[in-house]
């Protein structure tokens, strides 16, 4: 029942917002309304959890069609639950972001919004094949038309970039999910059973790939982090990938062992090569947005090394690194949306000299940066040691590679630092161009304490994502 | 000597007869109306009779419905009364009521009681035809509904483009019909027989010639489901008809093709389905293909729906070419929102169009989704239905017609299909694009022509009711499939 309610309530919410006339101010506190609402119905779920156990917790079943065996199925599990916790509370400060800017059409921007958040519950949710499909393609229409209308000067083709490579790998997804499905006669992610074939592995693969995403399907990324809205491009990044993180660990994990095997070798080489790819071209991008959406495309490797390393420690620092790095990549995006709003620039060749009389701005940059690049102490830190520390087992040279692209993450985010607070003054500063102000702190600082706090105690989120403490035996057996 | 030897008649059927009836009757009523109900209330009498007869038709097609668990054939065996026909006949029948409800708004100034009554009388013949059970009835029943839909085409006068479709039809049309008939002459020529159950009890099977009417049959009923490569005339059709036509064409002439075409295919050749499988996929991915390879280049939004609506029946013969119940349930399902949408799509050009009483092409849409957010809404909405996208029943669609064919063992259909819908979105996203993401136009000529135009509460109650089933039929699967089902059963599969 929870967990249905944490899934409607935005999207009945949404509906409410296109459909009631109400003015703009009004919008945005409803959005924001809603918005904390649903943070406070996680923080219950997440009381009343129990992460001991191994069976699906708050779920909910209704049939939807018999004739094929699907069935709206969800619940959560521990590390989904943490994921579906970082989808509420970036959707609160990003529903909140765009409260602070003012969008244009509020009505329908803060609809698509919160759409937008209750489709990203839906995935980490659904425990159904189909299921999770609709919510997996739902989050796509918010996206496309966010930054379709919201978005920046050549918004239009990275729309049309963004959908075409996410469809094509969602589609073959679907046909993946007929014929998984068919073959085990149910399209239950708890009743089916294992499957040994490769084209059925491929095409779950190739979709997760895309929206991870990994090395060769990157072709949308730049576009989309960088022509969407800021608070967008958050959402983007900081949960929208994750989807792809849920998909391998509780799609492909389970029910592929035998290609998962096989294919192995590949996967980690791809998700070696993006963390450092990703991270080279982070270094050479010219503006804030390019470096954290390259660094994303980097993170997201990092996480896919320990995601298929299939072995405690990577699954484990693969979920706390998914949250840690959600939070880092959504706080940076925010804050390049701020300092947009002052100096109309995330260029860096126009930044610079911004930490002198703005002392919160600096602070929060410097800290952000710290955090993403894994200052030891950091929860950042804990999850790429975890991860490298599970990839080792599958051959030193995937952990000598991750380690050598945490030094390249310095390297760029050193950079950014720089480039935005220290050296001269940037044309584009102004003294207008003031220090953050009491909301725009209050969308940040709680990220920033969030980050904070899993520093403090990482095994909140590492030692309870799977129950027992063997996490890759828990995916094994979530198999019958 | 008896002199008395009386002549059997043959026993009828009013009751399974009755939605056709119901929609001639209408349409002779509409004539009537043109000429005796004075000009100025015309259009309101006529509207009104011919909904009526909409509405009549489909609720008697739904007791017959209620009433038919068991095939039974009518008429000499010509005609059947079975549920596979019933809920043809209801989809049917909703469509023309929503087409009467798109016309209500046009400003048409003569003909308006012949409209109508072609309407109804398109509408008739496309019941009648559903329930065809020997090749005679079939071929009588594409007739009658063809030549009202030719006059239909034609009939706004004085614009060249709808004359010059109504003849591209007529002679296009025509000749698929002629195939249509001489696949059936050969047909009979190879076994003897005329109703779909005896050619298939009847021997003979083996012959050339035989197996030629089979494919010959096939093309014919291509023509009418505009199935590539017997296309052509569908883009320059839809473009010149007038849009409430092309919206009824779109929907109701496609259903009515294909629920025929499953059934012939199932009902009479049972013995070749392994030949014309293969010929059907084929067909499919035909459609697939040059449907949506031509549907990405098109400037004309009409032209882009028509071109797509030859894609969406590539969907459809997917399902056919499964040859299984899971394919036909496929089908019907795939149909109910197939047909709200291009019944919406089409309505919501005919709104843009008479704004501007200028052809909507993808510049001219600029902009609009903002000025009119109804409108903008639903068409984005109708857009995702073709796409496939999930909160449409179009993604449903998809899924059975794709578990249909994978069922069958046509795996590598799933993944041409599974391309093809890749493809499309690109050209269903442009009219989403167009607008959405351009500014509001500014430009004085997309000004909207004799100032703003009065509200149009039947397009607008056409387009919400399409919204309706195409996002209801996301929800409602259930239902709708137990009602597919009953009707699958009908068939000899």
């Amino acid at each position: 029942m929870l967990t249905t309610l944490l899934i409607l309530l935005p999207l009945v919410a949404a509906l409410v917002v296109w459909a009631a006339p109400l003015p703009r101010e009004a919008t945005a506190a409803l959005a924001v309304l809603v918005a904390l609402v649903e943070v406070v119905l996680w923080a219950v779920a997440l009381a009343g959890f129990d992460f001991g156990s191994s069976a699906l917790q708050d779920s909910a079943q209704h049939e939807w069609f018999s004739d094929l065996g699907v069935q709206y199925l969800v619940g959560f599990y521990g590390f989904s639950l943490w994921l579906a916790g970082l989808t509420v509370v970036l959707g609160a400060a990003a529903i909140g972001y765009g409260a602070w800017a003012g969008r244009e059409r509020s009505r329908a921007y803060f609809g698509l919004m919160l759409f937008l958040v209750g489709a990203v519950v839906g995935v980490f949710a659904s425990q159904d094949l189909l299921l999770f499909y609709v919510f997996f393609e739902a989050m796509l229409i918010p996206i496309y038309v966010l930054v379709g209308v919201w978005g920046g000067p050549n918004r239009v083709s990275a729309t049309v970039t963004f959908v075409i490579y996410t469809m094509a790998g969602s589609l073959l997804m679907l046909a993946s999910i007929v014929a998984f499905g068919l073959s085990q006669g149910t399209f239950s992610l708890i009743e089916a059973g294992t499957s040994g074939n490769d084209w059925i592995f491929l095409g779950f693969t190739a979709a997760f790939a895309v929206k991870a995403p990994l090395l060769p399907f990157h072709g949308w990324l730049r576009a989309a982090y960088t022509e969407s809205p800021p608070e967008v491009a958050a959402l983007l990044s900081g949960v929208v990938s994750k989807a792809a993180v849920f998909g391998f660990v509780w799609i492909v994990l389970p029910h592929f062992p035998g290609p998962v095997d096989d294919w192995r070798t590949l996967l980690l080489v791809l998700a070696a090569g993006g963390l450092v790819y990703g991270s080279l071209l982070a270094f050479r991008q010219p503006d804030v947005r390019g470096v954290v959406a390259y660094s994303s495309m980097g993170q997201m490797g990092l996480i896919t090394l320990g995601i298929f390393a299939t072995n405690d420690l990577g699954l484990d620092g693969a979920v706390l690194h998914s949250v840690s790095h959600g939070l880092v990549s959504a706080a940076m995006f925010l804050l390049a949306g701020m300092l947009i709003e002052r100096t109309g620039t995330d260029r860096f060749d126009r930044l610079g000299g911004l930490a002198k009389g703005r002392p919160a701005l600096a602070t929060l940059v410097m800290t952000v940066g710290m955090f993403t690049l894994a200052v030891p102490g950091s929860s950042n830190f804990a999850g790429e040691f975890a991860i490298l520390a599970g990839v080792f087992d599958r051959g030193w040279g995937y952990a000598a590679v991750g380690a050598a692209a945490i030094v390249l993450a310095a390297m760029y985010t050193l950079r950014l630092v720089s480039a935005i607070l220290h050296r001269a003054r940037g044309e584009a500063v102004r003294d207008e161009a003031r220090d953050l102000g009491i909301a725009e702190l209050a969308l940040v600082v709680p990220l920033v304490a969030l980050l904070l706090a899993l520093s403090v105690w990482p095994a909140a989120i590492s030692e309870r994502s799977f129950p027992g403490d063997a996490p890759a035996a828990t995916i094994s057996e979530a198999a019958p | 000597m008896i002199l008395g030897a009386s002549i059997a008649t043959p026993r009828v059927d009013w009751l399974a007869l009755s939605p056709a009836l119901a929609l001639l009757a209408a349409s002779t009523i509409c004539l009537l109306g043109a000429v005796l109900v004075p000009a100025l209330a015309r259009r309101a009498f006529s509207a009104t009779v011919a909904g009526a007869g909409f509405v009549t038709a489909g609720v008697l097609a739904a007791f017959v419905f209620d009433r038919s668990p068991e095939q039974t054939l009518l008429i000499a065996e010509s005609m059947t009364r079975d549920r596979l026909a019933a809920l043809a006949q209801v989809v049917l029948a909703a469509a023309g009521l929503l087409a009467v409800l798109v016309s209500w708004g046009d400003r048409r100034r003569d003909h308006v009681g012949e409209y109508y009554a072609l309407v109804a009388a398109a509408g008739g013949g496309m019941l009648f035809f559903v329930s065809a059970e020997n090749l005679m009835t079939l071929f009588l029943g594409l007739e009658w509904f063809s030549i009202a839909l030719y006059i239909l085409t034609a009939l706004d006068t004085h614009r060249k483009a709808s004359l010059e479709a109504g003849l591209k039809y007529l002679i296009v049309g025509s000749f698929g019909s002629a195939i249509l008939l001489f696949g059936s002459a050969l047909t009979y020529g190879a076994t003897g027989e005329l109703g779909f159950n005896a050619i298939r009890e009847a021997p003979g099977a083996d012959e050339p010639l035989f197996v030629v009417g089979l494919a010959l049959i096939l093309a014919g009923l291509a023509f009418k489901a505009s199935v590539a490569p017997f296309h052509m005339w569908t883009p320059d059709v839809y473009q010149g008809a007038p849009t409430a036509v092309t919206a009824f064409m779109s929907a109701a002439t496609k259903a009515a093709a294909l629920v025929v075409t499953l059934r012939v295919l199932v009902t009479a050749f049972p013995e070749q389905a392994e030949i014309w499988s293969v010929a059907v996929a084929v067909l499919a991915v035909a459609s697939l293909v040059i449907g949506n390879l031509a549907a990405l280049v098109q400037k004309d939004v009409k032209r882009m729906l028509a071109y797509s609506s030859v894609s969406q029946a590539g969907f459809m013969l997917i399902a056919i070419a499964a040859n299984t119940p899971l394919g036909g349930r496929a089908l019907l399902f795939y149909l109910i929102p197939y047909g709200a949408a291009s019944l919406g799509a089409f309505a919501v050009v005919a709104a843009r169009e008479r704004e501007l009483e200028r052809p909507v092409t993808l510049t001219t849409m600029e902009g609009y989704g903002w000025e009119r957010p109804f409108y903008g809404v639903a068409m984005w909405v109708f857009m995702l239905g073709f796409a496939g996208f999930p909160l449409t029943g179009g993604m449903i669609g998809k899924f059975y017609v794709f578990s249909a064919a994978y069922e069958a063992g046509w795996w590598w259909l799933v993944v041409i299909g599974v391309i093809a819908t890749a493809v499309s979105i690109y050209y269903y996203l442009a009219v989403v694009r167009a607008m959405f993401m351009r500014p509001v136009s500014a430009r004085a000529d997309l000004a909207v022509a004799g100032g703003s135009p009065p509200m149009d509460p039947a397009l607008s109650a056409a387009i919400g009711a399409a919204v309706a089933v195409t996002v209801g039929t996301f929800f409602f699967v259930e239902p709708l499939v137990e009602l597919a089902k009953d009707a699958v059963a009908s068939l000899p599969f």
